[in-house]
């Protein structure tokens, strides 16, 4: 595969159809021009690979789905495009944990 | 596959083993120092070291040592003990010598000191190396096969690349009748239900989400799950979410069985490997670090493993090879010495089946001799702690 080619690849992916994330398939600069759901979007921040991204605006307690299958519950409202990760998404098992003792729910 | 034939080291148990390594035990700490001299001095790759740290016995060290000692890819052992501990030195050399190994056992008390045991150790490793030397391998079959996977590192490109395509290779050994063996049920929180319903009974699949049950139940009460801060670094947010990732290692086949660390694969086909103690919490964290599970995927029999990492480990094992399958294309390119595998690329256009391909040739390869990247570089990690298991129930390994 050629850099050239795999540029040329959807910066998002879409890993399941009833998945309400994606996945950042490469570092994504913030004012970047992508394709969501065949349209075209603007990063409104940085993103980097295999981190995930709303597909569309989600609510409070919204169940996250990835590979089709629920990872957790929303904490706070996000907009479509919004960076989702450990200060918005929490467990619906065990609080996950970093390394200064934070990001637990 | 390409012009390796699978050769093994026939058994008196009628398996064959893929390497033909002389294991240095040591049986508590006090004889640790002593077995590393006697493995570093030999000045052989072959020679590795293992042991159990603890002063106190314990069935499951014991078991887990037992299995380990007759690893088909061990030739022969050498026991160390300081000669005060617990640990059941006899019966372990006992269980040895019945599997037609040669084995001989060091008591450093009794050899007097470091020096003398170092010398006699060096002596008896040197004359086993020789004994193992005559030894001709036979050819040997995909079916004859016990493959462990694990994943060490996960990052957000785990669940998408690597372990996916671990699942294509697993269900192509699976076809040819090898066992393939998946883990860490603490971190398949979250998977039950689906996994039940792979199971090819329904006391089966009863049996592994009880299993998972109490890995949930087990880890709330250490206060942590199987979550570390580089897999949030790595885009990961929650458990269950790291469980999908790395429960897609298991493939597609149906689940043929619900094993404990030491349980060997009756047949070919995909078990589910509980790792988590049974009772209530008494020694700590089921499995401490990668290695851990490792170690138990081998004492299960594994001839070799394949370890998926996002974040990029470097780790091998004593005994068994360790296959690096890298998730992360960045990681792949910063760690590229260490990675067998390169299943990132999945990300830039590859095709999964086509990285599936690779692990699997791959296996053959190593099957047949080729060394792996950390088996090169020597990485022989090994760690064994307290642990405590009942034995499987009769549910857990249906007739095939």
């Amino acid at each position: 595969m050629s850099a050239n080619a795999s540029a040329r690849l959807p910066p998002l992916l879409l890993l399941h159809p009833e998945d309400n994330i994606v996945v950042a398939r490469r570092d994504i600069a913030a004012g970047e021009r992508v394709e969501l759901d065949g349209e075209s979007f603007l990063i409104p921040a940085a993103v980097e690979l295999g981190h995930k991204l709303a597909r569309r605006a989600l609510a409070v307690d919204a169940r996250v789905l990835k590979y089709g299958a629920p990872i957790g519950s929303m904490t706070t409202a996000v907009a479509r495009g919004e960076h989702v990760h450990l200060h918005n998404l929490r467990s619906d098992y065990i609080p996950s944990t970093t390394r200064d003792g934070t990001g637990g729910h | 596959m390409g012009d390796m034939a699978m050769r093994g080291f026939p058994r008196k148990d009628g398996r064959k083993g893929i390497r033909n390594v002389v294991a240095v035990a040591y049986l508590v700490e006090c004889a640790h120092h002593v077995s590393r001299l006697i493995v570093q001095r030999s000045g052989a790759d072959d020679v590795h070291l293992i042991g159990f740290p603890g002063c106190y016995p314990n069935k499951y060290s014991l078991d887990i040592m037992q299995r380990l000692c007759t690893h088909p890819n061990v030739g022969a052992v050498l026991l160390v003990s300081l000669g005060c501990e617990g640990f059941n030195r006899e019966q372990l050399r006992r269980y040895i010598a019945a599997s037609g190994r040669p084995v001989d056992l060091l008591v450093i008390q009794q050899s007097g000191g470091t020096t003398r045991t170092l010398n006699a150790g060096l002596d008896i490793v040197r004359r086993m190396r020789a004994e193992l030397a005559k030894q001709v391998p036979v050819p040997m079959a995909l079916n004859e096969l016990v493959i462990g996977t694990v994943c060490g590192g996960s990052d957000g490109t785990s669940g998408i690349t690597a372990n996916p395509a671990v699942g294509r290779c697993f269900d192509w050994l699976i076809e040819n009748d090898a066992a393939c063996i998946f883990e860490e049920t603490g971190e398949l929180i979250g998977c039950e239900r689906i996994m039940a319903s792979r199971a090819i009974t329904p006391e089966l699949g009863r049996e592994i989400e009880a299993c998972v049950d109490k890995a949930a139940n087990y880890y709330r009460i250490m206060g942590y799950g199987s979550f570390a801060p580089g897999n949030a670094e790595g885009g990961l947010t929650t458990l269950e979410e790291k469980s999908m990732g790395a429960y897609s290692k298991s493939g597609s086949s149906p689940i043929s069985g619900l094993i404990k660390p030491g349980d060997i694969p009756p047949r070919g086909g995909l078990y589910l490997l509980d790792v988590v103690p049974d009772g209530e919490p008494r020694f700590g964290f089921p499995n401490i670090s990668d290695n851990a599970e490792i170690v138990e995927l081998i004492a299960c029999g594994s001839h070799l493993i394949l370890f998926t990492t996002g974040r990029g480990s470097v780790v091998g094992s004593a005994i068994s090879p360790v296959i690096k399958i890298c998730a992360n294309p960045d990681t792949f390119e910063r760690m590229a010495d260490d990675m067998d595998v390169n299943a990132g690329r999945i990300l830039q256009g590859a095709e999964l089946d086509e990285v599936g391909r690779e692990i699997f040739d791959l296996v053959q390869r190593v099957a047949a001799g080729e060394t792996s990247k950390s088996e090169a570089l020597g990485h022989q990690e090994f760690i064994l702690t307290y642990k405590q298991f009942e034995p499987i129930g009769p549910a857990c390994l249906p007739a095939a």
